[in-house]
């Protein structure tokens, strides 16, 4: 009785008032999309498979900054930091202790589990310290800088960790894939960036976006989108605003680590400028034109602006960059809430107008 | 002994001018009207390219470094006419916003000019001191950062502008109603702060190479000064330089270029968890 109604109320928490979709068309239409995109790979040859798990990939790292951002209202410009501590952790473990029973598993939980807790310790100093949003973006941007010229200076030999050498400019390269215990013939099963790891990559994306439907509509989200709202009052309120964007800050951060080994593993190779100034600068795109204040908004403009930013990057990818900063400034000029989401009130504004105040 | 003492001051006063000079700029906009320009690096790199552009036409360097300014002022301005003013109020967004202008600006300057610009070799020599030399033109861009900082303190304070301007920071829809113009105020102290971001560039162009990206290597000691400093240039900007500057030579000195940079950011991480408003909300606190 006890776990069944602890269920039941996890259940009751995948829709509410912190997320858009509900009742039993979004829900049937989720699962359509979710059929769909398990069947994509019978029909498409293996190199778009690989390439839309590629996809997949960031969209970890943008769902955790929008919790950070679009959530709690801290805006953070680090994120690729966090990815690329775990994309490197995951590589030194691996290649200090190979790839056998296991192991990428436990590599990738203690990979996403250091840049958690190094996004902790950031975020103490950040959250403790009150800083206001405008100087977290400029912190956390500053971070990240600094992370990224250090890790490209370890050229030489004398910059290794155990068997893995960090490689500067150039990165870390020959990682294993992710290996799981598989019963049967094939174990252990290798996920290549094909079938197998097409299918865990959307089957993790599938818990995540649930489990963070079910968190920022819990009364932890809630909180949060108070503090986003008006801080004063939610301290006011009993409410210690610092330690909830530390928390969301860490879970956000988690995600792009876990993004960050997802990334690894796919191309078997991490290099600094993943965490760069223009690295850094995409997930902040991604999460504002989709829409950061929601999950769902956040998810489909995550996958559609790196489609295009791909389709655009056969041009060149400076070409592509531009773009990405038109979407930018166009978003924050005419829609600051986001492309998707603006389409999504679109009908109601149109039908009722003056009734809804979009500031 | 000696040798050592002046290598020392000269890292020290070198690290100093570079923080002092590439974060006024940031600091006024930041300072008067809360908006941090993530495209500050962006107007170095013009003022840089220009600068270069018009020393390689003949012109005399410090005439080059003025255009250079006056270019990244004006591109200040349109950016603030056409964009920032829209965003008043909304710093988060502003920040966005000048990202994506961050994002247009270099790839936009890769697409029309190229991977990089041929430089322009660093004017005036060397000289003898003890018995190590020392770059003379380092020696000017230090009393250039302390003569920009006279500078701005008489510009906001015995002058029209300065006057109005302050008047606008300390209560803005007071200032409008007793008729002063304040979105021109606004806009220009925008084109100001793009325009010493501008002479930046150009006074380091001559010791650098010219790169679309080159932005990047400013702002993060930009944004550790403004956030060390707090909201103020005089009591925060030009003393976090200093202390910085201090910080980073002994740090270099030590341990090498790098070990500098993570000795500023390290010291900045603490600063905020101390002093949250910067030294110059330490400073100013009876005065809030």
């Amino acid at each position: 009785m006890g776990r069944r109604s602890f269920f039941l109320r996890l259940a009751s928490r995948l829709e509410g008032p912190q997320t858009l979709g509900r009742g039993w068309r979004f829900w049937v239409g989720a699962a359509v999309v979710l059929a769909l995109a398990s069947a994509y790979p019978l029909v498409t040859d293996s190199y778009t498979v690989g390439n839309t798990v590629y996809f997949f990939n960031w969209v970890f790292m943008a769902l955790g900054l929008c919790v950070i951002w679009g959530y709690g209202g801290a805006l953070s410009f680090g994120q690729t930091a966090f990815f690329g501590i775990a994309g490197y952790a995951y590589g030194v473990i691996t290649l200090n202790w190979g790839a056998d029973y296991g192991l990428t598993l436990w590599a990738t939980l203690a990979a996403v589990a250091l840049s958690a807790i190094v996004a902790a310790v950031l975020g103490y100093f950040l959250f403790f310290g009150r800083i206001s949003g405008v100087f977290l973006g400029i912190v956390t941007l500053a971070v990240t800088l600094v992370l990224e010229r250090f890790m490209a200076q370890t050229a030489g030999p004398e910059w290794h960790i155990g068997a893995a050498r960090l490689n500067g400019f150039n990165g870390m390269n020959g990682m294993p894939n992710l290996t799981v215990p598989w019963p049967g013939d094939n174990d252990p099963l290798v996920l290549a960036p094909d079938l197998p790891l097409y299918y865990f990559v959307l089957a993790l994306l599938v818990i995540i976006y649930l489990a963070l439907r079910i968190l920022v509509n819990s009364s932890f989200g809630n909180v949060l989108v108070a503090i986003r709202e008006n801080s004063e009052r939610a301290t006011m309120l009993g409410y210690d605003v610092r330690k909830y964007q530390l928390a969301a800050f860490v879970i956000g951060s988690s995600l792009a680590g876990l993004s960050g080994v997802l990334y690894t593993t796919w191309g078997q190779y991490i290099t600094p400028s993943s965490m760069g100034i223009t690295a850094a600068a995409l997930p902040i795109v991604w999460v504002a034109v989709g829409g950061r204040s929601d999950l769902t908004a956040t998810l489909l403009g995550t996958i559609l602006l790196i489609g295009g930013f791909q389709a655009l990057t056969v041009y060149g990818s400076q070409y592509a960059l531009v773009v990405m900063g038109l979407l930018l400034v166009v978003t924050v000029l005419l829609a600051p809430e986001g492309l998707i989401l603006a389409l999504a009130y679109l009908p109601q504004r149109v039908f009722r107008r003056g009734a809804r105040d979009p500031a | 002994m000696f040798d050592a003492i002046v290598g020392f001051l000269y890292q020290f006063g070198d690290a100093s001018a570079f923080l002092v000079l590439c974060a006024s700029g940031l600091a006024i906009i930041f300072g008067m009207m809360g908006v941090i320009n993530l495209a500050h690096g962006e107007f170095i790199m013009a003022g840089a390219y220009m600068t270069v552009t018009v020393a390689k036409l003949g012109a005399p360097l410090p005439l080059a470094i003025v255009c250079g300014a006056l270019f990244a002022g004006l591109i200040g301005i349109l950016l603030e006419r056409f964009v920032i003013r829209h965003l008043y109020g909304r710093p988060l967004d502003t920040i966005v916003a000048t990202w994506g202008i961050s994002l247009i600006a270099s790839q936009g300057t890769l697409i029309l000019l190229g991977p990089s610009l041929a430089d322009i070799s660093t004017p005036l020599g060397s000289v003898q001191i003890g018995s190590l030399s020392y770059s003379v033109y380092r020696f000017v861009l230090m009393a250039t950062a302390a003569a920009i900082l006279a500078g701005l303190y008489l510009l906001f304070n015995f002058t029209r502008f300065g006057v109005l301007a302050r008047a606008t920071i300390q209560v803005p829809h007071m200032a409008e109603a007793l008729g002063v113009n304040t979105r021109f105020i606004y806009s220009l102290t925008f084109g100001i702060g793009a325009a010493l971001a501008g002479a930046t560039g150009g006074l380091y162009a001559p010791t650098m190479t010219l790169v679309p990206t080159m932005g990047a290597q400013f702002i993060t000691e930009a944004f550790v000064t403004v956030v060390t400093g707090g909201g103020d240039v005089f009591v925060g900007t030009a003393p976090a330089g200093v202390i910085l500057g201090f910080i980073r030579a002994a740090m270099t000195t030590w341990e090498g270029q790098l070990a500098g940079q993570i000795g500023l950011l390290i010291a900045v991480i603490i600063v905020i968890r101390v002093l949250p408003r910067g030294i110059s909300g330490l400073i100013l606190r009876e005065r809030t």
